[in-house]
């Protein structure tokens, strides 16, 4: 915690020797090495598609189809003909995208919220939380659904919709976090020397409530890549021919009996990158906040 | 208890009524036209359409149409399909079996295996069989319902054969849909189970139960499990939760003709009044799910006490 009592240059100091011990935590964890190694080859393998993937994702080899994985085709084709391995590296950009901008967009909304109820408490809180309760009326999918169902299908949409529908989760974590650091000594002080609100909230209580926020929105960017491939697979987000993870295992349903290959590769694909991901929100569950239960 | 229960339940009041006031400005939000959706692709004149508006109440004022749709709604009136003019209520209540059968069988073998695995991991702790049983959570959670169902139908389905792949009725068309739905309730329930009963493990009282000189056995299932499983049953309304709404991915793969499947072919076609009635219901049998559980956990629990 922040020592008011400390000079600037001593506040340095115990900055500097804290992200140190939290790097050397970092290294040591088995969790957070092996998540962060496996997302980092997956995010390179997918930013790099337009270099490395063999085919264009929407190219159809007529010839083709259907084919199980060979040399040509690494991963085999799809019912159309297309190269399914290509597909998969165009169509993570589009499921990674989804899933970092909704944790951005719900994040972002619902952080400010619960700073906004935990700090300021009275009406501001009752009413927050009581439009929290009503989002969270809606369970699972179904307020991602609803919010779909209301701007009209498309991928941008997918993205809000799924940012909006996970301000519930970081709007009470921040929200309590927030209630217990406002009893801290050092935010009476500064509200003693006359600090707004706002830089308050912005300077002293957000920084630390930032731990717990960064554990739920590592996680929070797994849920909104299942959420998002959930919603494409369902025909409500990308729309073909266009590759993403989730349409592509609807198209491959059709035809699981002849050729499993074509829904089981981007149902890999997608797995694996929740996996690493939910991997590293372990790890940095437990180096940051071994208290906080999900 | 009733005192509790009064105020559980008044609690609920403005929740409820924010509830229907967002369910019912749902209609006028999207951007597509109700009157348009319901004409479909046949010919109209401005006048048609006009007309149509009129009949559907869409012209009156926006306070005058919530209280004329929830004075319905209370009768049990959600209007009616603007695709097929089928009542909304009477397609939730053919399907709603379908679905309560196949988020009630999710629960039941989500808590089965989340409770299972959790007791083996906390009894084993810090040895081989806890950190597979950990693994296996992990993937579970990190499993989409849709992967999952697929796979369930690849494996049982289509290599073994054992299982039918689609439709309704009969415990082996239940089987696939109800695992692929529990899988991912399963890994975070056994995570839960877990550190529950770590704590539980620690606490003074089961020293004492040890030092009595009972078996190991009778101090797991008479203290620990007693103990550990109390906060479980806060979860359980949000696994519920979770199955009844995964519905819509597993009834749409499973060709089941429940909620879930129907919700879906309205949203893709536009059918605004049936995904609004359906919204209203799902929300409010959460709601009351919600209750229900809190309820479930002031009679279980001698410690908590909220009058």
């Amino acid at each position: 915690m922040t020592n008011v009592d400390a000079t600037p240059a001593e506040l340095d100091g115990a900055q500097s020797s804290k992200w140190s011990r939290f790097f050397r935590r970092v290294v040591r964890s088995r969790n957070v090495v092996a998540g962060a190694t496996i997302l980092v080859v997956v995010t390179l393998l997918v930013a790099l598609a337009p270099h490395i993937s063999p085919y264009s994702p929407t190219e159809q080899f007529r010839r083709n189809r259907l084919q199980p994985a060979d040399a040509e085709f690494l991963l085999g084709t799809d019912n159309l003909g297309r190269d399914i391995w290509s597909r998969i590296l165009y169509g993570g950009q589009v499921s990674l995208q989804v899933g970092i901008i909704s944790v951005a967009i719900g994040a972002t909304l619902g952080a400010l919220l619960g700073l906004l109820a935990g700090y300021l408490g009275g009406h501001a809180d009752t009413i927050i939380m009581r439009f929290i309760d009503v989002m969270m009326a809606f369970p699972g999918i179904l307020l991602s659904l609803v919010i779909v169902a209301v701007l009209g299908r498309n991928l941008h949409n997918v993205m809000v919709a799924v940012g909006l529908s996970s301000v519930p989760v970081y709007t009470r974590v921040v929200r309590g976090s927030t209630l217990s650091v406002k009893q801290f000594d050092f935010i009476v002080a500064a509200q003693a020397l006359g600090g707004s609100s706002w830089r308050i909230m912005m300077r002293h209580i957000l920084p630390n409530v930032a731990a717990p926020l960064t554990v739920v929105a590592t996680n929070g960017v797994a849920s909104a890549i299942i959420t998002g491939a959930a919603l494409s697979f369902l025909g409500l987000g990308q729309q073909p021919p266009d590759p993403e993870w989730g349409l592509m295992l609807n198209e491959g349903r059709e035809f699981i009996r002849v050729a499993a290959w074509v829904t089981t590769f981007p149902g890999m694909a997608i797995m694996v990158t929740v996996l690493s991901i939910n991997l590293l929100g372990d790890g940095l569950r437990d180096i940051l906040d071994p208290r906080l239960k999900l | 208890m009733s005192k509790y229960l009064a105020n559980r339940l008044l609690q609920t009041i403005p929740t409820v009524f924010l509830i229907t006031v967002v369910v019912f400005l749902m209609l006028h939000l999207s951007p597509g036209d109700p009157v348009l959706v319901f004409i479909g692709d046949k010919q109209s004149t401005p006048e048609q359409r006009e007309k149509v508006r009129e009949d559907m109440g869409l012209n009156r004022p926006l306070h005058v149409q919530y209280l004329t749709y929830m004075g319905n709604a209370l009768r049990g009136d959600l209007g009616r399909s603007l695709q097929t003019n089928v009542p909304v209520m009477a397609q939730i209540v053919n399907r709603l079996p379908w679905t309560i059968e196949l988020s009630f069988a999710a629960l039941f073998i989500a808590s089965v295996i989340g409770i299972s695995v959790g007791i083996i991991a906390a009894l084993y702790h810090n040895t081989i069989i806890d950190t597979l049983a950990m693994a296996f959570a992990l993937v579970g959670i990190s499993m989409p319902v849709y992967w999952s169902s697929l796979l369930l139908i690849l494996f049982f389905a289509v290599r073994l054969r054992v299982l039918p792949a689609i439709g309704q009725g009969g415990v082996e068309r239940l089987i696939l849909p109800a695992t692929a739905l529990a899988l991912v309730s399963a890994g975070s329930l056994a995570r839960m189970v877990r550190s529950s009963m770590l704590e539980v493990l620690n606490q003074d009282f089961v020293l004492t139960a040890r030092s009595k000189g009972i078996t190991e056995r009778i101090v797991v299932i008479r203290h620990v499990l007693r103990n550990a499983l109390i906060p479980v049953v806060t979860i359980l309304g949000l696994i519920l939760g979770y199955t009844l709404s995964g519905a819509v991915i597993t009834e749409t793969i499973f060709a089941r003709l429940g909620i879930g499947q129907k919700y879906v072919e309205a949203v893709v076609q536009k059918d605004f009044t049936v995904v609004q009635g359906m919204t209203l219901f799902i929300a409010m049998m959460y709601v009351l799910v919600n209750i229900a559980v809190d309820v479930i956990y002031a009679f279980i629990d001698p410690r908590i006490r909220y009058d």
